[in-house]
């Protein structure tokens, strides 16, 4: 309860620590520290308690508790996107963040690291029945392999350095999620990670020894160095009292090697920009670009596929096939595309599974993207068409049938060519609206612009820079569009008009 | 009722031309032809559009359909190639037996004397993202399989004789109303049927283009082609009309060559009618 007391007043701090900075200080009470995590990245780190969703758990949290005794000073939790970690601290929104941040050259190089609390390593995990896969060498020498990790860590530069064909992901239990269902081989990554995800799972195993050690540290705005020296100084005294090991115990991530925590120094990560340069970069983007581009175009195509048929079925169906129709549009029109994403991502493989149905719904995350957008968007393409249809009077249909031509006849040849001038802009502005969409599909590890771009930036720091660049990206694509449905509108209505 | 019994136009039979001249729209076996209609009964909720119907039209004959508005003439027009259905009674055209349209029955009989009848609309109904030309091959080169080469050729034949050759690449945005109508008679014509049905086809014209539209029907009539005519014009219908047939309140109240109808009309219905349109 006290937690949850801690989460709802947090912004309320933030406002006092806004409104009156300095004269709090010296007042009896104590100014808290605002400490940020994400707590949607999942266990052991800090994460929603199963048994009561309310409150936060996690070693992290227990951590924070013991550093709040030893400061003397009560730490709030703000909860705050992982990948915005970094750029939040430069902002200024809260006073440190400790999520298993990773110490790198680059992120030394940007903000202030205290002391390291953790030392990692990294973990293969397999299925259980697995038998290529030993250790982690042997990744290097299989080429028929794919393997999981989360997108900007050690463990995916590590992938990177052997050329070790992978899937990123930006959550930590979908690759171990896919990894059941078949969809990788094996996921790589920081071994308390595995141990919340993977050891307790019968049809997964660790396979090798934990390998390439690194520093989870606490990291702080440059110019925060009393704050830094205050909180290594907390430490080194829960190191060396033994409490962390307790707490470490506790989540059971504690090994040996935490033993060379009261040593270690962060002298061997040297801090170095990586310099992402414009040349580098922008091939990246490209293919990210591409990426947004066919997956764009393919839902389209299958959106209009199907929403011609939804609004015919609508316009020209008996009764219960209209019922149907129209039921199709309401459910795919009334929710997010997100979560459809998620169940045709995630949930249809378990589902297949669970009735033991022969077939295989695993379907790729590009092919799950494409499904996701083209039956939502066909939701919105059928109204479009059916109102163009319905724009259309009915003595073009008299007309055509005084002819002799059939229903479906005159639906094609005279009712649908004029009904596309009605339908050209509003669909227009439906592609644009999917173009951006497409944006969401990260969730599911296809890496189009806009993931790209996220990868990017939180790995070079370069937010600016390369927020300018994919913004560019986005507009040389869209807005030629909107002036083609322009063109188009025009010459059809120059053309068609009676 | 016997379908003799029930004719009223026995003055007009023997007018008919048996022999078409050939007009390059292909032979139009007229002859073959007949229209009859059995006690069609048509209503609107509790209204009585058509009221017990009975009438046959000669292969060649030109029928204008006159009366008051309401008095159920489309219907009727509309009734003769299937657009509008019918409660009761049954109508033949040529061999094909139109019934009651229920549950889509008919439809195959409906296809068929669709292809015997052509219509002509009051507002034009030329498909708008088509051009005159594309507009009169669409039909044959879509429903009797023409080849499209054929049937430009046939198309820009009766462009030419509706007088508008020269105006086959315009869309119908850019004609004049009287020229719309007349590429949707040559639109009709595409199809070779053996009648015409035209619903107030002049209405919506100004009165200097109604000559050219009804100078093509005059043409048609002169080529042996059966016209039932809904109109107005009760020039028109004296100079042209074989048989004049007053529709008031769904019933037939008149029926006879013009010079009778029109000059010297029987009922008070139709001598009220006549004075307020020649008004």
């Amino acid at each position: 309860m006290k937690e949850l007391a801690r989460c709802w007043l947090a912004p309320l701090f933030c406002l006092v620590g806004i409104l009156a900075p300095a004269s709090r200080a010296t007042a009896q009470e104590p100014e808290p520290l605002v400490w940020a995590a994400d707590a949607e990245g999942g266990a052991p780190y800090i994460f929603k308690d199963p048994q009561n969703p309310s409150r936060n758990i996690g070693f992290e949290v227990d951590l924070a508790e013991a550093l709040s005794r030893e400061l003397g000073r009560p730490i709030i939790h703000r909860q705050y996107a992982f990948e915005g970690l970094v750029p939040g601290l430069l902002r200024g929104d809260f006073d440190f963040a400790m999520n298993g941040l990773e110490v790198t050259p680059d992120r030394r190089a940007t903000i202030l690291f205290s002391r390291p609390y953790y030392i990692y390593q990294q973990q293969l995990v397999v299925r259980a029945e697995e038998t290529r896969i030993e250790n982690f060498e042997q990744l290097k020498t299989l080429d028929d392999v794919l393997v999981a990790t989360l997108g900007d860590t050690a463990a995916e530069r590590l992938l990177d350095e052997f050329g070790i064909p992978k899937r990123r992901y930006d959550n930590q239990t979908d690759p171990y999620l896919d990894l059941e269902l078949g969809r990788v081989d094996a996921v790589f990554l920081d071994l308390p990670i595995a141990v919340a995800y993977g050891k307790s799972n019968p049809k997964l195993k660790f396979v090798g020894p934990p390998v390439q050690p690194g520093f989870y540290a606490i990291g702080f705005r440059p110019q925060d160095q009393q704050l830094a020296a205050q909180v290594d100084a907390a430490l080194e005294k829960l190191i060396s009292s033994g409490e962390l090991q307790k707490i470490y115990e506790k989540w059971g991530i504690w090994d040996e090697t935490q033993r060379q925590l009261a040593s270690a120094s962060l002298d061997d990560v040297a801090a170095s920009r990586s310099g992402l340069s414009f040349s580098r970069y922008f091939p990246l983007l490209l293919e990210g670009a591409l990426t947004t581009i066919v997956l764009s175009v393919l839902s389209m195509l299958l959106a209009i596929a199907i929403g011609l048929q939804i609004a015919v079925m609508r316009l020209y169906g008996p009764a219960p096939v209209r019922w149907l129709a129209t039921a199709y549009v309401e459910f795919f029109r009334g929710i997010p595309v997100l979560l459809l994403l998620f169940f045709l991502y995630y949930s249809l493989p378990g589902i297949a599974q669970y009735y033991g149905l022969s077939v295989s719904l695993q379907l790729p995350a590009f092919y799950a993207a494409i499904l996701g957008f083209g039956l939502n968007y066909a939701a919105y393409e059928a109204e479009i068409y059916r109102a163009g249809i319905s724009s259309i009077p009915a003595g073009q249909w008299e007309a055509a049938a005084s002819l002799g031509m059939t229903g479906p006849q005159t639906f094609r040849r005279i009712v649908l060519p004029q009904a596309v001038r009605f339908i050209i802009p509003p669909m227009t502005n439906d592609f644009v609206a999917l173009f951006k969409d497409t944006s969401l599909v990260s969730i599911i590890a296809v890496t189009e612009l806009t993931k790209q771009y996220q990868i990017l930036a939180r790995s070079s720091m370069k937010y600016l820079e390369l927020g300018l660049v994919t913004a560019a990206l986005y507009l040389v694509m869209s807005v030629p569009l909107g002036y083609l449905s322009r063109y188009l509108e025009h010459r059809w209505s120059k053309d068609a008009h009676d | 009722m016997e379908t003799g019994s029930t004719r009223r136009d026995g003055l007009q039979g023997a007018t008919l031309q048996a022999e078409r001249p050939s007009n390059g729209s292909g032979a139009l076996n007229a002859g073959q032809m007949r229209i009859d209609l059995r006690n069609v009964t048509k209503r609107y909720g509790k209204n009585l559009i058509l009221d017990d119907i009975s009438l046959s039209i000669e292969p060649g004959e030109t029928v204008a359909l006159i009366g008051p508005s309401g008095g159920g003439k489309s219907t009727l027009l509309r009734c003769l190639n299937g657009l509008n259905n019918f409660d009761a009674g049954e109508i033949s055209v040529g061999p094909h037996q139109l019934g009651p349209q229920r549950n889509g029955s008919g439809r195959e009989a409906y296809q068929q004397v669709r292809r015997l009848l052509g219509m002509v609309f009051q507002d034009f109904q030329l498909f708008p993202h088509l051009t005159a030309l594309q507009n009169v091959i669409e039909a044959p080169v879509r429903v009797l399989n023409v080849s499209p080469a054929a049937a430009k050729e046939r198309a820009m034949r009766l462009l030419a004789r509706v007088g508008l050759a020269d105006r086959a690449d315009a869309y119908p945005r850019q004609l004049s109303g009287g020229q719309k109508q007349r590429v949707a008679i040559a639109r009709a014509l595409a199809m070779e049927p053996r009648g015409l049905l035209c619903d107030e086809i002049t209405s919506a014209l100004d009165p200097e283009l109604k000559s050219e539209v009804l100078n093509v029907l005059e043409d048609l009539k002169q080529e042996g082609m059966t016209l039932v005519v809904v109109t107005h014009e009760i020039g028109f219908a004296r100079r042209a009309a074989d048989r004049v047939i007053v529709l008031a309140g769904g019933k037939i109240i008149e029926s006879g060559p013009p010079e009778q109808v029109i000059d010297n009309p029987q009922t008070p219905r139709t001598q009220l009618f006549l004075s307020r349109v020649l008004a």
